[in-house]
């Protein structure tokens, strides 16, 4: 049992964390403040990691658990899972908005990645694909989609609005989640890749958010928009028995890169706090809890919780990599994490002060940013649901 | 209050123990003996201890483990051996501790029989050196933290029971000198008998701190001489030898092996909330007189000790807490109210996610800290960062899982009630277990 990262791979991240520092930060707050304005700088970064992810599906798609190290005895991989999970973590101790706002590597190309037959691959291969599942009156319940694709011809025709679309005005193309018939449910929901300037399809605002300002949300809205049937991503049948199981499956890959970006603020926020503060405390790691400081034992704590967070993620990223299904642990590790990092980004500005508070500091945009993390790719409600199913063995009729 | 039911019961209780009728035949002081003396301290027992201690003076250098670096990758798999132990303990728990564990809180006290079976499993040789008849070639922390755990998800206090000798020997292994090992290590390893001997580090005081000890070690030419007092001792009544920590002038924190039979050493039980099963006393020591020789933990190696505890009693908390998960989902499936099992609200099932989410956290983090102890990293941040997070989660889940379970929680016949107390003790014990 070993439970401290190959120091090959920590060379690996410490590099990225050396550039989170030199490249992100110092346009972090600038960024924050200009909502809607594509960081130019990212280009590099898009070029750089178009380069050293060629096929694994981007920073947040290399679920393939390509063995970049692995034990010859034992056969044990440590791989594609568990360096984006440390590398996603590097990048948003860096700026989270700017990690997601990074041409190609979102989770429409994940999604390419995970059903594409060979073909799609090769065709979407240099295509920057946003991912658009929610709608205005479905969130979390993503099998009631409204959007509807008709076959005509050689094409579907596609009809529903889209919203919540991470770089949806940037991208080069939206996958888009569609049902062939309301009917039949989940099972008859498929995704397209839908390129921009197809007729029909239409921009319809960027919203205004709390956070992760530097990353634009849109909403799109799709009109009698004709789209080739031949991007229609997997198979076109309707299959009830795992139709929709297959699409969900995304998830458990993704899940731990989220919370890898939830790692990645509240460690930011937690190193941030202890500088400010290292001339008042005294972390001995010794003194029992109760019997030091308050702001010190809340330290203690908040820690605790970051690293017990960023191990069940190393966790079920590990068990990725090494093919063991991880639907259960992806969520306990996303569940944790988001709301780990929600209380340390928010108790860090507190433990600061008007420092915290104010602008000149990056701690209460940390604290801003945070939250969405425990919201999107499965609000902590979602988890726990999915946690509680598992463990109880409830199907979704039963705990509702 | 003295209008309701419960407040008349209580007048007419004190009125009773006020009575001079009652006065004069005694039955006040047995009264009052019998609902708090006898029950929570102050019993003076006399010591059972009677082993004679010889050291025959051959080892030259201590036996030690040595810490192995085990992999340079991420893996949280058992080696084979683990595996066939925690399947061995899984077994065992199964079959002797579940079913007697109620009974035994009750007791207060381990069964002879369970004892015996326990010693039979062989567990006491995956602390010692091959070179001492054990079964160790190399340090085993991480066997030792699964054997924690799979006991303590039988009871906690049984656990700590059956481990609390082998707490004592492991740090015999680590720390011991060449004479220490080989007068106390070989009667562990004797067959057919139970050698009992308890870490003392605990004094029943307010903030108390390990690294701010009032028991005190006096230097006095070629002994120590040691006062203070120490509580919530498991096995205390049993032990041949505790391990007593004491502050010593311009040292610091230390640790002192101190025969039970030693002169001013007096034992007495010292019940808790819970741990029931463990027998805790309280040892006073005045003027007890031990030779230098009886230094087992310098200030140097004090730290690690200490560490050492806390893992322990971590891989303690992961154990119950797991059993806790599965007791509160047996029991959410199968209890009904409003004509559908209680798991089908989310009020219930979310709470349950949650000590899944919370106990494998735990887990996590005991299982870093272990294994870099195992690995011969640093492992001080890591351990107290795990009892930080074990302590806090563990209180969290004994007291949900008596929640989960309702009116049923708070009943004896229910085990909910002893996780709830129990755990308590994870954020508290610095006594009895080292891994």
């Amino acid at each position: 049992m070993n439970l401290e990262i190959p120091k090959g791979l920590q060379n690996f991240v410490d590099g990225a964390y050396a550039l989170a520092r030199t490249t992100f930060r110092p346009i972090s707050r600038k960024y924050d403040e200009l909502e809607h304005t594509y960081p130019k700088e990212l280009d590099l970064f898009a070029a750089m990691l178009n380069g050293a992810n060629d096929g694994s599906g981007g920073a947040m798609g290399g679920a393939k658990g390509d063995g970049k190290e692995k034990a010859e005895k034992t056969g044990v991989r440590n791989g594609g899972n568990m360096s984006n999970v440390l590398n996603i973590q590097a990048m948003s101790y860096g700026d989270v908005g700017l990690l997601l706002a990074i041409p190609r590597q979102g989770l429409g190309n994940a999604a390419i990645a995970a059903v594409a037959n060979e073909e799609q691959a090769k065709r979407f291969e240099k295509t920057w694909a946003a991912m658009a599942i929610t709608e205005p009156g479905c969130g979390s319940d993503s099998a009631a989609i409204r959007t509807t694709a008709v076959k005509d011809g050689d094409d579907y025709i596609l009809n529903g609005e889209k919203i919540f679309i991470t770089s949806g005005e940037r991208a080069d193309s939206v996958v888009v989640w569609a049902t062939l018939d309301k009917k039949i449910g989940r099972a008859a929901i498929k995704s397209f890749v839908v390129e921009k300037g197809t007729p029909g399809m239409e921009l319809i605002r960027t919203e205004r958010k709390l956070g992760i300002r530097a990353s634009d949300t849109a909403a799109i809205t799709f009109t009698d928009c004709r789209v080739p049937a031949k991007n229609l991503l997997g198979s076109p049948e309707i299959n009830i028995e795992k139709g929709f199981a297959g699409v969900m499956e995304t998830f458990d890959n993704t899940r731990p890169f989220v919370a890898a970006m939830a790692l990645g603020c509240a460690e930011a926020s937690l190193e941030r706090t202890r500088d400010l503060l290292k001339k008042k405390i005294d972390l001995n790691y010794k003194t029992p809890i109760n019997n030091v400081k308050a702001i010190e034992a809340e330290l203690y704590r908040l820690e605790a919780e970051y690293e017990a967070s960023r191990l069940l993620t190393i966790k079920a990223a590990w068990m990725a990599d090494n093919r063991i299904p991880n639907t259960l642990e992806a969520s306990v590790c996303k569940a944790k994490a988001a709301r780990v990092a929600g209380e340390i980004t928010l108790k860090c500005i507190e433990l600061c002060g008007s420092l915290g508070y104010s602008q000149n500091e990056l701690l209460e945009k940390w604290g801003r940013d945070s939250k969405i993390l425990d919201i999107f790719e499965g609000t902590q409600q979602i988890q726990q649901l999915i946690i509680a199913r598992r463990i109880l063995g409830k199907g979704s009729s039963e705990l509702k | 209050m003295s209008n309701t039911p419960l407040g008349n019961l209580f007048s007419a209780l004190n009125n009773a123990l006020d009575s001079k009728v009652a006065s004069a035949l005694g039955l006040r002081k047995l009264l009052v003996k019998a609902t708090y003396t006898s029950a929570f301290n102050g019993i003076n027992v006399a010591t059972k201890a009677s082993k004679v201690f010889t050291a025959p003076k051959k080892q030259k250098t201590a036996h030690r483990l040595e810490a192995t670096k085990k992999s340079n990758l991420f893996d949280l798999n058992l080696t084979e051996d683990q595996q066939m132990i925690q399947d061995t303990i899984k077994d065992f728990v199964a079959q002797k501790i579940t079913p007697v564990a109620e009974h035994s809180s009750e007791e207060r006290k381990v069964s002879a029989e369970l004892n015996a079976s326990f010693n039979e499993l062989g567990i006491t040789y995956y602390s010692v050196p091959e070179a001492m008849g054990g079964m160790l070639n190399e340090k085993a922390t991480v066997t030792q933290m699964i054997i924690t755990e799979n006991l303590a998800y039988g009871d906690v206090g049984i656990a700590l029971a059956l481990l609390t000798p082998i707490g004592a020997l492991n740090a015999l292994v680590a720390y011991g000198s060449p004479e220490q090992q080989e007068t106390y290590i070989p009667p562990f390893l004797e067959e057919g008998s139970r050698m009992v001997a308890s870490i003392a580090v605990n004094e029943a005081d307010t903030l108390f701190d390990p690294f701010q000890l009032s028991t005190k070690a006096e230097k006095k030419g070629n002994s120590y001489v040691l006062n203070g007092e120490k509580n919530m001792i498991p096995l205390a009544d049993q032990a041949e030898f505790f391990l007593v920590a004491a502050d010593v002038e311009g040292k610091g924190s230390q640790v002192f092996i101190v025969e039970a039979k030693s002169k001013g050493l007096s034992i007495a039980t010292d019940r808790g909330m819970g741990l029931n099963a463990a027998e805790m006393g309280k040892i006073t020591l005045k003027n007890v007189e031990v030779p230098a020789t009886a230094l087992l933990v310098d200030n140097n190696n004090y730290n690690g000790f200490i560490d050492h505890i806390r893992l322990s009693w971590c891989a303690l908390a992961v154990g119950a807490s797991k059993a806790a998960l599965e007791y509160v989902i047996d029991y959410a499936n199968s209890r009904e109210a409003f004509g559908e099992p209680i798991s089908h609200r989310q009020a219930v099932a979310f709470m349950i996610a949650n000590i899944k989410i919370e106990m494998e956290a735990m887990q996590v983090l005991t299982q870093r800290a272990v294994s870099r102890a195992e690995q011969g990293l640093d492992f001080s941040k890591e351990a107290y960062l795990a009892s930080v997070l074990c302590s806090e989660k563990a209180m969290e889940i004994g007291t949900n899982s008596v929640q989960l379970l309702g009116g049923y929680g708070f009943c004896r016949d229910y085990p909910a009630e002893r996780w709830y107390r129990d755990l308590r003790a994870v954020a508290i014990s610095y006594n009895g277990m080292h891994l």
